[in-house]
């Protein structure tokens, strides 16, 4: 019997195709010194993969979300049509990672027959993630990319060990949360007057000292404030400081990273999603507030310290800066000057200026960090929202398929997974559009690049095995084949 | 769970609005600041590949050439301006590295051939290859020539405008520049003492001495407290704001008319007249005449300085108390200076001409595309300053300046010229900044113009109203003509 969902899936698809076969139309009417047949067999490839992934999931998946997997292939397709546009060799070398995700994908949801295997390897997978993560700071296996160590090179195969890293991160966090939720908080007790005074006062005495002794400006004052008032919060839940101590290394990781790696980008990444899974986890919104108070703290702190994220931070305070401009916020300033030049609708595909004969690109990693830009080069406010909300639809389909799920890891995974694309779409995104200072993550699915591919489709593959699980339909016993 | 799931999607959901509101940002609320950045090469290097329009004189004179380089798709243009340092400041240039400036700049849009956002969705779709849109403007070549040689290569400049429509004639700034050289000598040029390329047309800053008591008589008749035959004593010197005020020459008068103090430009009689109208009134003729704000000329904005009386940080109030007298004739004192650009002052002349309506001066005849459609630029209205009656006082006062009193210099044979000589003192009175302004015929004014000459030892009358008297002869000798 064919499950309706899987038919949603298939239609789903259309638009995927309607995408591919427009954009690379549009893209080679554009070119009329070199048509070149060959290259249209990119989209076929692509498409051909999107209807073996689907052919995949009837197999092995019948009661999987039916629309992650076409959303995701919608952003890749964008993605294709865009690299494509930048340069033809890249599109084609990207059709190639997605032959490699797409064998990813099967192979995790044929050797993981159970997600809850993942929880006994916990640490296991803990200790991996952090290795990966710092790995580009191994000397003579990292590599600096524009002041970051984000890339690490084998021979002649280079990767971004952090796309593998979240992975790990949220797998581990999930089901370490699983097990402590309950132990982190516990119901508040009754509190003597004593008790309350020592818990309030001493936190705002400490404020007014603080206050007057660094002549703090009015908003440093409610940020101090904020903070105070979580950490009574928190302190009023008396949590076990036992249970919190891998909850301090995570900040320390994260502080790390921002130390070693030098990338703010990947560490906001990073504590966003451990944050949000605290929350989701503890209901605790006072956690939430100790941890974003740390972070910012922590950043600060090291953010004037080290002279790469420094920089990074000054760009973005004044792009437009005479002494920055042509130099280091060069990135920033051009990112904005192309989304101005695209307008309310674009400047259609494969027109946008990106480089000229001689001088520097006008979008430099045009195929990677400012796909975006591009984007909405080409295809305007429009064509940027539209791919805003296609991701925006890909987490509520996360966040659906945790609500769905039926235990408590199952449900932290997906949220966690949901949570980690939502940030690095806001990160990358943000950064581009000046919300926040610009790093260098890529934008899931769309930018180019083999590792960032194949780690997604691992992260579908996951949250597909979790969406199974969760919407088989009652009396229906687990698929014979598995 | 499920709730703290749900919170994280809802602030998800904002945060990519934020996403998406800053990309409007950039794409439409602030694209045009961004498009107008000196960094953003964009416009200008994509807009380098357009045949760019022409820029035509009013009698079709061909101010610019287009020169091919390359070709194929990576044929680019590069502009020549066949007539030199003839039209430098209304014309302006347009270069890949040095930018735009003047009607190159402001009618960049036509000159490309933009379109709206609607129009570019189908020439994206390469239906079209774009063209640019010629520009005619209202110059007169002819006597744009005269009055250049009539300057001779002194530091001043020279404006002439159509008083019913505001078309400007002649638009003359010495030191001046040649378009052509602009890509090799810009920071030379910039550098430069003279400034040549400071338009002192619109960006001229300097006091305008006696011709400043056209606008003190408007106020004075129009708000009804004087009228042409009001008497004053015409005693010299005269206490004013405190300090004494001479007569040119230090010359007495005893009582005289207005009329007979315009003639012979009585200082301590104006200043009496600015003291009893007031600080308020006369800002309030002023704004009438287009004081304290850009003049509305079809030029760039960062071209144009706006005239009035300042003080210290700028723009003063009619609170700030300046020299309400001093600044009457047109010049001031420490808490606030008279400084106006010779268009201003032809502005004044014109709407006394006018029967006291002042047109928006304005460059731009009309726009014609490649296929011949073609958008007039309509003469618009910027304010009613005086009422027909005060005009009509005030322009019989400035023809008995010319026919009897200082502006004798400035008569034309068979026409009557009216007109007002100015002579301010400047570097500590070690030259004068001599003015003369002008409409002509008196009866019917068909002409208006403004002449100044920075640094000069002889008086308004002297030096600046034998050049209006040429240019005058020139244009409306055309007009005779046909």
């Amino acid at each position: 019997m064919i499950r309706s969902a899987r038919i949603r899936e298939l239609l789903g698809l259309v638009p995927v195709a309607l995408l591919v076969t427009g954009g690379f139309t549009a893209v080679l009417l554009t070119r009329t010194e070199s048509t070149n047949n060959v290259t249209l067999t990119y989209g076929l490839v692509f498409l051909g993969l999107c209807v073996l992934g689907h052919l995949f999931i009837r197999a092995r998946l019948p009661d999987a979300d039916p629309y992650l997997f076409p959303l995701a292939a919608l952003l890749a397709a964008f993605g294709l049509v865009m690299i494509y546009r930048i340069d033809a060799e890249l599109a084609r070398e990207q059709a190639q990672w997605f032959v490699l995700g797409l064998a990813f994908f099967c192979g995790t949801v044929v050797l993981l027959r159970d997600i809850h295997a993942l929880e006994r390897y916990r640490y296991t997978i803990a200790a991996i993630g952090i290795a990966l993560l710092m790995s580009p700071r191994i000397p003579g296996l990292g590599e600096q990319v524009n002041g970051a160590y984000l890339a690490v090179g084998v021979g002649p195969i280079q990767f971004q060990p952090a796309e593998f890293g979240k992975l790990a991160i949220i797998i581990f966090l999930a089901s370490y949360l699983r097990d402590t939720r309950e132990l982190l908080v516990r119901p508040p007790g009754k509190m003597t007057p004593r008790q309350w005074l020592l818990l309030v006062g001493v936190p705002v005495a400490l404020l007014a000292l603080l206050a007057l002794m660094l002549q703090l400006s009015s908003t440093q004052i409610v940020l101090f404030g904020l903070f105070g008032a979580s950490v009574i919060a928190v302190l009023r839940d008396r949590p076990s400081p036992k249970y919190f101590g891998p909850l301090l290394v995570v900040w320390g990781l994260a502080m790390l990273m921002l130390l070693f790696i030098r990338d703010l980008g990947s560490s906001l990444m990073f504590f966003g999603a451990f944050l949000a899974l605290l929350y989701v986890a503890t209901q605790r919104i006072s956690l939430v507030g100790v941890g974003t108070g740390m972070f910012l703290g922590g950043a600060t702190l090291f953010a004037n310290s080290v002279a790469h994220v420094r920089g990074r931070i000054e760009t973005w305070e004044d792009p437009f800066r005479p002494d920055l401009v042509e130099d280091e916020s060069y990135q920033i300033a051009q990112s904005l000057f192309a989304q101005a030049d695209g307008g309310l609708f674009g400047r259609g595909f494969g027109q946008s200026l990106l480089e000229v004969q001689d001088g520097p690109p006008l979008i430099p990693e045009a195929h990677t960090d400012l796909i975006y830009s591009v984007i909405t080069n080409e295809l305007g406010l429009f064509g940027a929202t539209a791919v805003v909300l296609i991701y925006l639809l890909f987490v509520a389909r996360g966040f659906k398929t945790a609500l769905l799920a039926g235990d408590a890891f199952s449900k932290l995974l997906a949220a966690g997974l949901a949570a980690v694309v939502a940030l690095q779409v806001f990160v990358i995104v943000g950064g581009v559009t000046k919300v926040i200072p610009l790093t260098g993550v890529t934008l899931p699915f769309v930018s180019y690049g083999g590792s960032s591919i194949v780690a997604n489709m691992v992260l579908l593959a996951l949250l597909l095995i979790v969406s199974n699980e969760a919407r088989r339909e009652p009396g229906v016993q687990r698929g014979g084949l598995v | 769970m499920n709730r703290s799931i749900t919170h994280l999607f809802v602030l998800f959901t904002v945060l990519f609005a934020v996403l998406v509101g800053f990309t409007s940002r950039w794409t439409v609320f602030e694209a045009e600041s961004l498009e107008n950045q000196t960094a953003n090469r964009r416009g200008i290097l994509e807009e380098a590949r357009i045949p760019r329009g022409t820029i035509f004189a009013a009698d079709g004179t061909r101010l610019t050439r287009n020169i091919p380089r390359g070709s194929g798709k990576t044929r680019t243009y590069k502009r020549s301006y066949p007539t030199g340092n003839l039209f430098s400041h209304p014309v302006g240039y347009s270069f890949i590295d040095a930018g735009r400036a003047g009607i190159e700049k402001f009618r960049n849009r036509a000159l490309v051939g933009k379109e709206s956002e609607f129009g570019s969705v189908f020439q994206d779709l390469g239906v079209s290859d774009r063209e640019g849109k010629d520009v005619r403007t209202t110059l007169d070549p002819a006597a744009q020539r005269t009055a250049v040689e009539a300057l001779g290569g002194q530091p001043g400049s020279i404006v002439a405008m159509e008083p019913s429509t505001g078309r400007v004639r002649v638009m003359v700034s010495i030191p001046d520049f040649n378009p052509n050289e602009i890509p090799q000598r810009k920071n030379q040029l910039n550098s430069l003492e003279g400034s040549p390329l400071l338009n002192r047309a619109t960006q001229g800053q300097s006091p305008p001495g006696s011709t400043f008591k056209v606008v003190t008589a408007a106020a004075a008749l129009d708000s009804g407290k004087f009228t042409p035959d009001s008497v004053l004593d015409g005693a010299s010197p005269r206490d004013v704001g405190g300090a004494p005020l001479s007569n040119a020459g230090g010359q007495s008068f005893g009582p005289i008319t207005l009329t007979q103090a315009l003639t012979n430009s009585v200082n301590t009689v104006w200043a009496q007249v600015g003291e009893q109208i007031g600080p308020a009134t006369l800002l309030k003729y002023m704004q009438r005449f287009g004081f304290n704000a850009d003049v509305p000329l079809d030029y760039p904005k960062d071209e144009i300085v706006p005239s009035g009386i300042y003080g210290e940080g700028g723009l003063v109030k009619a609170d700030s108390g300046f020299d309400v007298g001093r600044v009457a004739i047109g010049q001031g004192g420490a808490e606030g200076q008279i400084l106006v650009s010779s268009l201003q002052m032809a502005m004044v002349a014109s709407a006394v001409g006018n029967g006291g309506v002042l047109m928006e001066p304005r460059l731009t005849d009309s726009i014609v595309s490649k296929d011949g459609r073609k958008e007039e630029i309509k003469p618009t209205r910027q304010s009613r300053v005086m009422s027909e009656e005060t005009a009509g006082q005030l322009g019989e006062m400035m023809s008995q300046v010319v026919r009897e009193g200082s502006g004798t210099a400035g008569a034309l044979a068979g026409i009557s010229v009216a007109g007002k000589t100015g002579t301010a003192q400047v570097e500590n009175n070690a030259a004068n900044q001599a003015w003369f302004i002008a409409f002509a015929p008196a009866e019917d004014p068909k002409m208006a113009v403004a002449v100044t000459v920075e640094r000069t030892q002889g008086t308004g009358g002297e030096v600046a109203g034998p050049l209006a008297k040429q240019v005058l002869q020139q244009l409306l000798g055309d007009q005779a003509g046909g």
